[in-house]
């Protein structure tokens, strides 16, 4: 197959599994305890490192950019600098690849095991969709979750910088939060909300499809978990790109 | 339900014409009119894989309370037969039935209450290895939506059929080869499916369990008129099978009877796979008898 017909038929997959789970949630039965299940390990289980990461970004934001500002003498707009790009972009990007690097595998790696192990085809074959079993509760709890640990993230990353601005640089923190709140628009985020629930539609889309057509034995476990992270990490970065397009010309955010 | 017995011995030819199946059926047919549908049909059904063929028109019917034995070489597409009766895989060509019920075209949704009705025992086991054997053997009830009390008695129940009642809240990675194989029986059978499909479920157990095992398929084929497959490479288990039937004695035990002299079980057939067609179907004396070098063989393994 050559790499544009393999990509459409991918993108075809992965597009029939989406719609399975959108028409399967109008159908019975509904599992919601995997639901719940689901959102626990995805949402409250990647807190610690969303949260990390929010906070040391939020820091080396101020960290790199405090400097330049000063120069400037314009560092009392510093709180809005780093809000601004962290709920626009680093947030919902940077919690996203985390999400899909320790998520995405996950999923692969199990559903993919279930695959070789024909834990999958026995599903079936006791009349259990594994659409509704396995994809859907994932799926649901990633675009659920995600925006989310978006939002830790981003307060967590403000956090980081006020904490940097005031110790390093000896900000007042009334003037820190003063930025901040002055520096957020109501379509900031709305936009910073937005993406996160795509992503969580990318990474679970891509992650359960490589999972379930995984092929031959337990080296094919290992090779859809690598696509399934790789793929989710390259697609978030780039649908990133079109949806900030997007949700400027429709919301008008990041145009000064 | 009586087991079927014919009283005199079965003057059919190695391949069995089927028309001659259905006369001798009508009688019973009248008052049973569901009878005549068989429980599991091909009709003419090819497949390959990539450029493979792996079966290449094959054709049989499994009635109302009939075994069919499947042999055949390794790789010779036992189990892809099974797998197309599940709607796993689907066919290039031909027909398969359930119950009447044409399922080739079937979709995925379709095919969900279909499989209702099948038990499935994997020739891996297949087990749900985040499961308990306790929630493994539950799964098809639960789905069900059935009472969890219910649930409860059943799987006690057959956990006790397959000797595991030990085992209950063990994990799979727990237990040995065979006593997965025989959790994955117990949920193939749990909720009583009318047709049920074992992928060689004694290999690589000790005979007096292989022996419980081809008990059990006897006792569902004879006490509960089930269809079923029942794929094997173990010549002890086609004895058994084909010779051996379940009746209630007066006390209301379970007892197996051989067949006699004169008695010839007529509801376990054997069907012996080459190269993706059906070379023998017939009966196992028959089969015993069958001059050709191939299936000889195949029967004393030299
Ligand atoms: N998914 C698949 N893709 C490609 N080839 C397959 C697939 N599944 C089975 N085959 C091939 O089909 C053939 C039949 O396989 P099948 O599992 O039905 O054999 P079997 O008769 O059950 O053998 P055994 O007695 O060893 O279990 C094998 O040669 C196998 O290589
Ligand atoms: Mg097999």
């Amino acid at each position: 197959m050559n790499p544009v017909t393999k990509f459409l038929f991918e993108l075809q997959e992965v597009g029939l599994l989406l719609w399975g789970v959108l028409t399967g949630l109008f159908r019975k039965p509904r599992y919601l305890d995997e639901v719940i299940k689901q959102m626990d390990l995805i949402g409250v289980g990647s807190l610690p490192i969303v949260l990390l990461t929010g906070f040391f970004t939020g820091g080396v934001l101020i960290l790199q950019t405090f400097p330049t500002l000063q120069y400037y003498g314009i560092h009392s707009e510093a709180g809005r600098s780093v809000a601004v790009s962290l709920i626009r972009e680093l947030g919902p990007v940077l919690t996203a690849l985390m999400v899909s690097g320790r998520i995405g595998s996950a999923i692969s790696a199990e559903l993919g095991s279930m695959v070789v192990s024909q834990q999958i085809d026995a599903m079936r074959a006791l009349g259990t969709d594994p659409v509704k079993k396995l994809v859907a509760p994932r799926v649901i709890a990633l675009i659920v979750m995600l925006p989310l640990l978006t939002v830790a993230a981003d307060i967590f990353g403000i956090i980081g910088g006020g904490v940097i601005a005031s110790y390093i640089f000896d900000q007042d923190q009334n003037v820190f939060i003063t930025s901040v709140r002055n520096g957020i628009t109501s379509n900031d985020l709305i936009g910073g909300l937005i993406k996160p629930f795509f992503f969580g539609m990318v990474i679970g889309g891509i992650s359960c499809h490589k999972g379930l057509s995984t092929t031959g034995g337990t080296v094919g476990v290992g090779l859809s978990t690598i696509n399934a992270v790789v793929l989710s990490s390259i697609w978030v970065i780039i649908f990133d790109f079109f949806l900030a397009k997007a949700i400027q010309s429709i919301l008008g955010v990041g145009i000064i | 339900m009586q087991p079927t017995i014919s009283s005199e011995k079965d003057l059919r030819g190695p391949l069995v014409n089927p028309d001659q199946v259905e006369l001798r059926d009508l009688d019973e047919a009248v008052d049973e009119p569901d009878r005549v549908v068989p429980g599991i049909e091909f009709r003419d059904v090819y497949l390959s894989f990539d450029d493979r063929q792996i079966l290449n028109g094959i054709s049989f019917t499994v009635r109302r309370g009939e075994t069919k034995l499947i042999l055949g070489r390794s790789g010779g597409g036992k189990s892809t037969i099974i797998r197309l009766i599940l709607g796993l895989l689907k066919p290039d060509a031909g027909q398969i039935l359930i119950d009447g019920e044409d399922i080739t075209p079937y979709t995925e949704q379709e095919m969900m209450p279909v499989r209702q009705k099948i038990g499935m025992v994997f020739q891996e086991g297949a087990l749900f290895d985040s499961l308990s054997v306790y929630e493994n053997v539950a799964y098809r009830l639960r789905e069900q939506g059935v009472d969890e009390d219910e649930i409860g008695q059943e799987v006690r129940r057959m956990l006790q059929f397959v000797a595991l009642e030990d085992a209950i809240e063990k994990m799979p990675i727990e237990l040995s080869g065979g006593m997965r194989r025989r959790v994955g029986i117990a949920r193939a059978l749990i909720g009583d499916p009318q047709i049920v499909l074992f992928d060689e479920p004694t290999a690589g157990l000790d005979p007096p369990t292989a022996r419980t095992i081809c008990e059990l398929a006897i006792k569902l084929r004879d006490l509960q008129d089930v269809s079923s497959i029942f794929v094997t490479h173990e010549m002890n288990n086609l004895r058994y099978l084909s010779s051996e039937y379940a009746v209630i004695d007066e006390q209301g035990h379970v007892v197996f009877e051989k067949e006699g002299e004169k008695l010839c079980l007529i509801n376990t057939e054997v069907i012996m796979l080459r190269d993706g067609e059906i070379v023998f179907s017939g009966s196992d004396e028959q089969l015993q008898s069958c001059r050709d070098p191939y299936i000889q063989r195949f029967i004393h393994g030299k």
